[in-house]
């Protein structure tokens, strides 16, 4: 076996693959092999790397180099400096803008500098289709340890004592949600992992599946053994093709080494694993609609009790965590509870990872710790707003959470202080907003979204939220009356109040966070008929800067109700009785001359 | 007919595959998918029977969850991302520039069959928004202007 002297973890994940990640590692090693390098040098292909906007990335261990935005023609005279005279390129090094020096270590760059990894530990060092990859960053140690050394009992305890709570929205305390399945009469147990990921706008389960799939099948086998289970589900979801295969790459691998399956490890131990596709509905991350879905039925919830620990998948004892859970349990388990609980607030231990979007400047997946400011993330980690924006609100929790305005920036990211601001933490959606942003319409834009994705079974939910959406979308129309806003305040308890599931009881947060902050946004669109941000369509007028204008004739060519005229080389006009704001001109000008108002 | 028996050999692969297990509907509703492109009646009949459950069941599963299609889709899906993150980076405005582009409505192929496409939400690249995807590949920080070079790049 060779010995390599560096080796280039290359960022496969979705991101950069999608900006050509593979094939700037294929030059890689053609060039390599090309300098006869193949054998001191090793290029291995990582799981996301988190800094996405960067992509393609790479470290190059061990001097701890970064590498951003690599292209194939790039790789050449990367190789010949590098690797053969040991000079680091500066123009492929990260600068936080144009003007700034570069910043060649990854632990510098703001972006990664205040991240904590613990559920991530193994983001970008390891391949993930490699299970010795994961053995060697002690992956299944935590299992060998529970198996050999601990009862169920002191497994129990351990969670308990490490304060770890759910991150699939809710925050209910592990331990104890894996105690009452163990108290639970009934054969077999089963025990699920949530990778149904619905949120639109957070996809740290997806990369955790992907970048590190031991780590969640280590937590699940250890929480099999904890609870008394003897078979598991991952449920995840069809629209994540390369989770779904490095799950099934990674089971096989362990089944192979003796880590799944039954005796495991020699201890008597039994417990295997499979995964499920999900079928691609919203409510199905709903812990019993995922278990309807699992069945082969439409993804409903039900009426609990009774709870999933008595009486779940095919009526037997379940316990359902999120991926993220899933993933913080080995780590607790080796380096102990009161390393866990070190980190974080009073009721709000360990980390969380946020997918940190939106208009901000670096965006991609990041694990801080629990106790970090809104602030710190949005401007030391993310690097602030383009352009040099105002920053306005971040929404945080998806569909169920809310906008927390700019002026809260200080509030810390733990389950309470995030729910008194009116948001929740949800599974991990942290989607910033500049003043371009118009909030009215982030509000119409989720209830579109609850309102499709309820299930239907409770009216308040099914139909409360689509009067709510109507409302919301005459007023973003400038058809709005002042009643309206009595209105929404009045569908919202209501719709809260009389739903079955977390869908419908918190589909009105981010009508109501918005009306809290931005009350003077909805009376703009009410009163004034102005959207003060420009994004609602039939409150914009457009214009021409005549200034700008050549005269070009392509605005009245692409207008298609012909709201347009001006002789060639002549500036244009626009008629506003024709105008349908449709906003072709708009994207069509060359010149920038079509304005927005 | 030809070729509505190999529709039929198609489905019967894919229930033995599933070792005719009614729990597995959902998987044998997206593995004919997969292969057909969408889930033609005749299909669904064949599901009912050989998993001896009411054709009811079979349909209400296919229409609950979105990803499944019931009328045939084009050569190539876009599927354009309205996730929050696209949504606040201009995903309508894309919507609209395809509806343009294309001149049909969502989900419905085009004439010449080459395209059909439909809104999303959250591929999981919110990094790189606004995000449109054909068929498996993804196309990141794309603009209304860049719809037609995207989908010169399919034949
Ligand atoms: C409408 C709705 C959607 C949900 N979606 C998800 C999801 O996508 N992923 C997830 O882990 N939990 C989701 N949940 C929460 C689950 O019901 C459940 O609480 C969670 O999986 C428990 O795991 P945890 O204790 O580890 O957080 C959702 C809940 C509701 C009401
Ligand atoms: S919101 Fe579009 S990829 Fe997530």
């Amino acid at each position: 076996m060779d010995r390599f002297r560096t080796h280039c973890l290359v960022c496969t994940g979705t991101g950069c693959v999608s900006n050509g990640a593979f094939e700037v590692k294929r030059a890689l090693e053609e060039e390599l092999k090309r300098r006869g390098l193949e054998h001191e040098v090793q290029v291995v292909g990582t799981g996301c790397n988190g800094f996405c906007e960067r992509g393609p990335v790479m470290l190059v261990q061990p001097e701890g180099v970064f590498y951003q935005q690599l292209r194939v023609e790039d790789v050449p005279n990367l190789v010949e400096e590098h690797f053969l005279k040991g000079r680091p390129v500066n123009d492929l090094m990260y600068a936080p803008t144009k003007k700034d020096e570069t910043v060649p270590l990854m632990r510098d760059i703001g972006f990664f500098k205040d991240q904590v990894l613990v559920a991530l530990r193994n983001r970008g060092r390891i391949d993930p289709e490699v299970i010795e990859d994961y053995v060697g960053h002690d992956g299944y140690a935590a299992l060998e340890k529970v198996l050999t050394e601990m009862t169920p009992e002191d497994v129990l305890g351990e969670m308990k004592k490490s304060g770890l709570r759910g991150r699939g929205g809710a925050g209910f305390p592990t331990g104890l949600k894996w105690e009452f399945c163990r108290r639970a009469t009934g054969h077999p147990k089963y025990i699920i992992c949530n990778g149904d990921e619905g949120d639109p706008g957070a996809f740290m389960d997806r990369s955790i599946l992907e970048a590190d799939p031991h780590s969640v099948l280590e937590g699940m086998a250890i929480g099999a053994y904890a609870i008394g289970a003897e078979h598991g589900i991952l449920y995840v979801r069809d629209e994540y093709p390369l989770a779904i295969k490095r799950v099934e790459i990674a089971i096989g691998q362990a089944r192979n080494l003796g880590l799944l399956g039954s005796d495991i490890l020699g201890t008597g131990f039994s417990f295997d694993a499979r995964v499920v596709r999900g079928g691609g509905a919203f409510v199905c991350g709903e812990e019993t609609a995922l278990m309807a879905s699992i069945e082969g039925r439409e993804g409903r919830p039900r009426f609990r009790p009774p709870f999933p620990a008595e009486k779940g998948v095919w009526g037997k004892p379940t316990n359902i965590n999120n991926v993220e859970t899933w993933a913080n349990v080995a780590p607790i388990i080796s380096r102990g509870a009161e390393w866990f609980a070190s980190m974080g607030t009073e009721t709000s231990k360990g980390t969380k990872i946020f997918s940190l979007v939106g208009t901000v400047n670096n965006s991609g997946l990041v694990e801080v710790p629990m106790g970090i400011t809104i602030r710190k993330i949005v401007f030391d980690i993310g690097g602030g707003i383009p352009g040099g924006r105002a920053f306005k609100a971040v929404q945080i929790g998806g569909p169920s959470g809310g906008c927390i305005p700019a002026e809260l920036q200080d509030t810390i990211i733990d389950y309470e202080s995030l729910a008194r601001t009116g948001a929740i933490m949800g599974s991990g959606g942290l989607v910033v907003m500049d003043e371009r942003t118009c909030m009215v319409d982030v509000a119409r834009y989720f209830l579109e979204f609850t309102q499709s994705e309820s299930c239907g079974k409770c009216t308040f939910c099914r139909i409360g939220t689509k009067r709510m959406m109507e409302v919301l979308t005459r007023i973003c129309e400038g058809k709005g009356e002042p009643s309206d806003i009595a209105l929404l305040e009045d569908l919202a308890v209501r719709i809260r109040d009389s739903s079955l599931c977390a869908l419908g009881q918190t589909a009105p947060n981010p009508v109501l966070t918005t009306l809290k902050y931005f009350r003077h946004e909805y009376d703009a669109h009410i009163q004034e008929k102005r959207c003060p941000s420009h994004v609602c369509a039939a409150l914009l007028v457009y214009g021409i800067d005549p200034d700008k204008c050549t005269g070009c004739t392509l605005c009245a060519r692409v207008c298609p109700v012909n709201a347009i005229t001006g002789e060639r080389k002549q500036v244009h006009t626009i008629n506003q009785a024709l105008c349908i704001k449709c906003g072709q001109c708009y994207t069509a000008c060359r010149f920038d001359a079509i304005t927005r108002e | 007919m030809q070729h509505d028996q190999r529709l039929l050999e198609d489905t019967d692969r894919i229930l033995a595959r599933n070792n005719h297990d009614a729990n597995a509907l959902i998987a044998i509703l997206q593995d004919v998918q997969r292969k057909v492109g969408y889930l033609p009646i005749d299909s669904l009949r064949r599901i009912a029977e050989t998993l001896r459950v009411p054709l009811s069941r079979v349909y209400a599963v296919a229409t609950f969850y979105k990803a499944f299609k019931l009328k045939p889709a084009g050569r190539h899906i876009v599927k354009i991302c309205l996730g929050t993150a696209c949504h606040i980076k201009g995903g309508g405005e894309i919507m609209r520039a395809m509806e343009t582009e294309l001149n049909v409505k969502p989900e419905e192929a085009t004439p010449d069959g080459r395209f059909s496409y439909e809104a999303v939400r959250c591929v999981g690249c919110c990094g790189l928004a606004p995000v449109i995807m054909v068929d498996e590949s993804f196309h990141g920080k794309v603009g209304a202007k860049d719809v037609k070079q995207v989908l010169a790049k399919y034949s």
